[in-house]
């Protein structure tokens, strides 16, 4: 019988010429940006032959130099064979048909309970700075307070220094970096998203309180007509989806926390994408209308309705409506089984 | 202690074994990527003001303005975005990734899709907490498979990345179709070339001479004491190039 060696190095010296092939073929299979039916079989030919390599090297030559060589080669065609696809027309399409609708639905009754804790948060901020006037500095600047008190709102008097544009830009990624904040926060259990919205409930309370106190709540609220609805309706959207997260490692549904928490997460991300389009909205919004001092309420709020209708529309599934799926069985009735083979129904072994 | 792996399960049932980047490797790519980025962002906001110089020297001030604000926000969009949209166009990879030799792979081994690579970047906002990546860095140095939250959450790791593992299996066949030299032969010599430019002259040369001696039956070890480093590498590379060479 042959020693190991003798067997490693004829079994190498079998195989080596085929293995540049392999390895060209590998090559281009990792490069390639798309595949078309045989090159995408010729690929995974390629990749069961270096794998029956790879187990033979492991077995005949352990720990070497070949073996490591042959394991990096099937682990680019492993990642190459497994990549996930690219995103088309038809995949935006039901990413934005089925996958965001499907998300928010799925944190509807959160959404409405984060909405609660907003408003509830709203009316605390209203009742402390009514009652205690003095904690305005809590919430907002010493020049916010000074041009308040002067009969001025703030809003107006950033909004006409800097160009629409770039205040919707500015304006957008505020509300993103908060609305993903209060996204990922809810990975500590879901309180970091309680926080954010309690938070900024209490100041946009507060906020009203003072305004109201100097007699400029109605321009306050003149102003957050337009983009204001939208606005807040995304941050409890992705506060509810926070909060969603932090359920899944709470409650976990899988064996572990980690992966329940990742399949959430890999369900409610598509929700985030609808969110910051909705935002990106909302800061054209707040930065190119709202700002307009000839602008009526009446338009204001037709505006700002009109956006949020929309957008429940969009998140219901109503705006694009999914279409009927067609399958066979609707067409051909199933075959009973029976018909086929009458024993096997039976539990009879033939 | 020994190096973590990621077993993947192979689709033909053969396990494939991927080493796990460790925090070093990680934080080395990241200061990269960094610098990277932030030279990016500095080069287009001095693009931004040269134009704006040039526009206002010929007396149009306002259009100068625009363009410096265009590039602000340009050169801010730049400097958040690099890592998604680099990673998602590089297929889990990005300049900093490639030069620490390390890239991104799923849980199963493969290429992560656009979701998981956005999601991952997604909690940079919690990593870097409270500065400088530090939640990011102790979740790294605490968990098994050396993963950050955002990995955690994505079902990402960073896997070390061979370079050009491809290639180096078709070298290795062509020198073993081309030599009579045995496997471990082979190994010791591409271990030797490879770690030449860091060996001292004396060792390198006393390392050559005694792995010729041992594999190369053409080598008189006597005489080799009389040759230079350079004439004892060539005969190495002669040796894997093969007689046909």
């Amino acid at each position: 019988m042959p020693a190991p060696d003798a067997n490693a190095a004829t079994w190498i010296r079998a195989r080596a010429p085929q293995w540049q092939a392999l390895a060209t073929e590998a090559t281009t299979a990792a490069q390639r940006p798309r595949a078309t039916v045989d090159e995408a079989l010729s690929t995974l030919r390629t990749y069961r032959v270096m794998a029956q390599h790879l187990a033979s090297a492991r077995e005949l030559l352990p720990g070497s130099f070949l073996a490591a060589a042959l394991e990096n080669a099937c682990a680019t065609l492993h990642a190459a064979i497994n990549r996930a696809p690219r995103l088309t027309g038809v995949r935006w399409l039901t990413l934005f048909r089925d996958d965001i609708p499907a998300a928010a639905a799925s944190v509807r009754v959160l959404a409405l309970w984060i909405a609660a804790l907003l408003l509830a948060s709203t009316f605390a901020g209203w009742w402390l700075i009514s009652t205690y006037p003095e904690l305005i500095s809590l919430i907002a600047s010493p020049r916010m307070i000074d041009g308040v008190e002067r009969g001025h709102l703030w809003t107006y008097q950033v909004l006409d220094i800097a160009p629409p544009a770039m205040l919707s830009a500015q304006i957008f990624s505020n509300n993103v970096v908060v609305t993903l904040g209060a996204f990922c926060t809810g990975l500590l259990f879901g309180l970091g998203a309680f926080y954010m919205i309690a938070l900024n409930g209490l100041m946009l309370g507060g906020l009203l309180a003072f305004t109201h106190q100097h007699g400029l709540a109605l321009g306050l609220v003149k102003f957050t007509l337009a983009h204001g609805p939208v606005e807040l309706s995304v941050m409890c959207l992705a506060a509810a989806a926070g909060t969603a997260l932090g359920e899944a490692v709470i409650r976990p549904v899988l064996p572990s926390r980690v992966e329940s928490l990742r399949r959430r997460a890999a369900e409610l991300g598509p929700l985030l994408l609808g969110c910051a389009l909705l935002l990106l909205g909302s800061g054209l919004i707040e930065g190119f209308l709202s700002p307009r001092v000839m602008v009526s309420i009446p338009v204001r709020l037709g505006v700002g309705l009109g956006y949020w209708t929309l957008m429940l529309l969009w998140l219901s599934g109503r705006l694009m409506p999914r279409a009927p799926r067609v399958t066979p069985a609707a067409h051909t009735p199933r075959p009973d089984p029976r018909a086929i083979d009458p024993g096997r129904r039976e539990g009879r072994t033939p | 202690m020994a190096e973590e792996e990621l077993i993947v399960k192979g689709l033909t049932g053969v396990d494939i074994s991927l080493r796990i980047a460790g925090p070093g490797t990680r934080s080395y790519a990241f200061v990269t990527d960094w610098l990277l980025r932030t030279l990016l962002a500095l080069g287009l906001l001095l693009t931004g003001a040269v134009l704006r110089l040039i526009l206002a020297l010929g007396g149009h001030r306002a259009p100068g303005n625009t363009v410096m604000i265009a590039a602000g926000i340009l050169a801010i969009a730049t400097y958040i975005l690099y890592h998604p949209v680099v990673e998602v166009a590089m297929r889990g990879r990005t300049p900093g990734l490639r030069k620490a030799g390390a890239r991104i792979v799923t849980l199963e081994g493969a290429t992560p899709g656009t979701g998981a690579l956005l999601i991952r970047n997604l909690f940079r906002l919690i990593d870097s907490l409270p500065v400088c990546y530090m939640v990011g860095l102790a979740c790294c140095m605490l968990t098994k498979q050396r993963v950050r939250f955002g990995d955690m959450v994505a079902g990402t790791v960073l896997v070390v990345d061979e370079p050009d593992p491809v290639r180096s299996l078709g070298r290795l066949s062509a020198q073993m179709q081309r030599t009579a030299l045995s496997l471990e032969a082979l190994r010791l010599i591409h271990d030797l070339l490879d770690r030449w430019p860091s060996l001292e002259d004396a060792r390198r040369t006393q390392l050559a001479r005694a792995l010729l001696a041992k594999i190369d039956p053409g080598f008189d070890p006597r005489r080799g004491e009389t040759e230079s480093g350079p004439a004892l590498r060539a005969r190495l590379e002669t040796l894997l190039a093969g007689p046909g060479r």
